[in-house]
């Protein structure tokens, strides 16, 4: 083991893992942030804390984390290197490690020009491939980027995203394997409803021999309504909805929709499950996180292990 | 205001808006003396400071007349010209000036009655504005001078 | 070249209102090039200023000059003559050129009539592009000749992200996607491997974040 994660003992135990999402509040709010942890936490492994999502101020993942870790649960800090540059990130890690989290994911950030300040300047001292390295630096050879010494270093599990569905296509593989050598140790997915591509690219990953050096959990997304559908299929960028997705829908009524956009996720996991290469899942279930213990228990993934 | 009457320059192509005002001209057919003609060969040539300078000197009104749209003689000379008094009116639009005192029509050579007819509605719309900006404060001075 | 716009007219205007002589310089460079500060600039903006004042009942007295560079002491010399008999400066050169000036004549008031905006090339006829960021580590060779410190939103090194769509950046469907741009490239020059080497986290320093940056060449100077 290289750290104390969870995450990473469920996933060195063969078992497929089960991670979710809370998104912190936009203000001084940790009931909000316990309530929505309360929801899943029987049903995953770990729980990412999203980072000023689509670049809207929230409460900073870190402090959200460390709520959920006084809870008892296992937080996966997610930072993004938008906001802050090296030295904020690496004192932001070692801060949080002392407070007990041991496991984390590396972004880029979506653009300020989305979110409630779009007049800020965007960071970018590092990008997300920077930032797994210098992570990696921290935890496995204790020193930090610029090259000093640590005292007592931070053990992070370490995480990045992969986006199959982004163009152009042929690079994506090439671009999970550039985070595999920065020293990703394990890779969330966008979220997939394109089966066939997504094994396609599977069997790519797998070809280049990248299942056996990084753990993927493949991220899935109940649709609430066929509105959500094609937005999402229109009007976020590096999103893969094909036109059945869309078509089965719109085939049932409205007030039939959100158990159908259940069943599409519960009927994705059960598939991929069986795709070489994935080693578990990641429900995205924004404002709809209710769903997510039914999610993970009609899909045969319940209980979670007890390590 | 009842006495005004507007100075109106006007740039006009040799080969469609001069032929076309000579035409009518020829034919007898009167426009207002408001207007006068500045030949050029082409609207192409008239630049944005040739306009903005007849403005400074006091012309109420200012219009660049060419060649239908399509039709230029050197092409595309009337489009330059067209954007170069759009530039104009960005301008005016800025200082709080109507944009209407300066404006691009567009005419043939054998168009006369339509020259005298846009001469004569130039010259009404700018006598509804009122005199140049930069004229109206000596006109208000002098007014407010008689009724002392 | 260094790209500008002019500054809204009524900015202008408050700047030197309180002024009767205004000495209007333009620059035969950077803003010639873009429209925006050259000798024709220079012109129509004093007619403007003059539609204004005068239309307030006031005579302003601009006096109009275009200097080759506005950047280099030996041109901005040449204001000499004309200095004693404005009340302040009006430049319509790039932030360089003003400073230049303000610094030669640190009696009168010096404004700047443009917006400074970026480094930049032409891409067609009255189009211009960011291009650079001076960044002062140019890796354009490794690049296949496209930058993504300047043209990636993000200025990712190892780019790109998860929001490219059809080859545009996720920032508008009018920006291409400087990485994906770099991969074409490299395809095109067989240079494909180069693709999967990491590239390092940046130094900054050079690129300014080690402060204001200087140029000195001893074997140059008098």
């Amino acid at each position: 083991m290289k750290t104390e994660s969870k995450l990473e003992k469920v996933l060195a135990s063969g078992a497929l893992a089960v991670t979710s999402e809370v998104g912190p509040p936009r203000g001084a709010l940790p009931e909000k942030v316990k309530e929505k942890a309360s929801l899943i936490k029987d049903h995953v492994d770990a729980i990412n804390v999203t980072d000023n999502q689509t670049a809207m101020v929230r409460m900073s993942s870190w402090a959200a984390g460390v709520i959920i870790k006084q809870m008892g649960l296992d937080p996966i800090l997610q930072m993004v290197t938008r906001d802050r540059n090296r030295l904020a990130m690496q004192s932001d890690i070692i801060g949080a490690y002392s407070m007990g989290i041991n496991t984390m994911m590396c972004l880029s950030g979506d653009h300020v020009k989305f979110g409630d300040h779009p007049m800020a300047n965007g960071v970018f001292d590092l990008d997300s491939i920077q930032l797994v390295q210098a992570v990696r630096k921290m935890r496995d050879e204790g020193k930090f980027q610029g090259g000093a010494d640590i005292k007592s270093p931070p053990k992070m599990f370490i995480g990045a995203a992969a986006n199959p569905f982004a163009d152009p296509f042929e690079l994506r593989v090439m671009r999970l394997a550039k985070k595999v050598k920065a020293g990703a140790d394990f890779i969330q997915t966008q979220c997939i409803f394109n089966l066939d591509k997504f094994e396609k690219y599977m069997e790519m990953v797998c070809d280049r021999g990248l299942d056996q050096q990084v753990h993927l959990l493949a991220g899935i997304t109940p649709m609430k309504s066929a509105g959500m559908a094609r937005y999402m299929k229109n009007k976020v960028p590096g999103m893969d909805v094909p036109d059945e997705v869309i078509k089965r829908m719109e085939g049932v009524s409205k007030e039939e929709q959100p158990e159908e956009g259940i069943k599409i996720a519960i009927e994705s996991i059960q598939r991929l499950k069986e795709a070489k290469g994935v080693h578990g899942f990641h429900i995205m279930a924004i404002e709809w996180e209710e769903k997510v213990p039914q999610i993970v228990e009609k899909a045969g993934l319940f209980p979670r292990p007890v390590l | 205001m009842e006495n005004f009457e507007p100075e109106i320059v006007a740039f006009c192509c040799h080969y469609c808006a001069y032929t076309a005002a000579d035409m009518a001209g020829s034919k007898r057919i009167s426009y207002p003396p408001n207007v006068k003609i500045i030949r050029v060969p082409c609207t192409g040539k008239v630049d944005a400071i040739h306009i903005m300078k007849a403005l400074e000197k006091g012309a109420d009104g200012v219009y660049v007349a060419g060649c239908l749209e399509g039709d230029c003689h050197f092409k595309n000379g009337n489009t330059r010209a067209r954007y170069r008094v759009e530039h104009v009116q960005k301008y005016l639009e800025e200082l709080g000036w109507e944009t209407d005192r300066v404006a691009m029509i567009n005419m043939s050579a054998g168009m006369g009655e339509f020259f005298a007819r846009t001469a004569l509605e130039f010259t009404q719309k700018i006598k509804l504005l009122g005199p140049s900006p930069i004229k109206r404060i000596n006109i208000d001075k002098n007014q407010k001078a008689v009724s002392e | 070249m260094i790209t500008a716009e002019q500054k809204p007219l009524s900015e202008i205007i408050e700047y030197i209102s309180p002024y009767d002589r205004i000495l209007l310089v333009g620059c035969n460079e950077c803003v010639t090039v873009c429209a925006a500060g050259g000798r024709k600039e220079v012109g129509l903006l004093s007619s403007a200023l003059n539609l204004h004042f005068l239309k307030q009942g006031r005579t302003i007295d601009i006096k109009e000059m275009t200097l080759e560079r506005q950047c280099d002491p030996e041109y901005v010399e040449e204001l000499v003559s004309e200095i004693d008999r404005a009340d302040a400066i009006l430049s319509m050169a790039c932030g360089c050129g003003v400073q230049t000036i303000a610094e030669r004549y640190k009696e009168k008031p010096v404004f700047p009539a443009v917006n400074t905006k970026f480094m930049g090339a032409s891409e067609s006829q009255g189009i211009w592009a960011e291009r650079c960021r001076g960044c002062g580590d140019c890796l354009l060779g490794i690049t296949g000749g496209i930058c993504p410190v300047a043209r990636c939103s993000k200025q990712l090194l190892n780019g790109p992200c998860g929001g490219t769509s059809n080859g545009m950046c996720e920032i508008s469907p009018d920006v291409e996607c400087a990485w994906c741009l770099i991969w074409e490239r490299l395809k095109a020059l067989g240079m494909e491997k180069r693709y999967e080497e990491i590239m390092e986290a940046k130094d900054w320093r050079p690129a300014g974040g080690g402060g204001p940056r200087k140029i000195i060449r001893e074997d140059l100077s008098l």
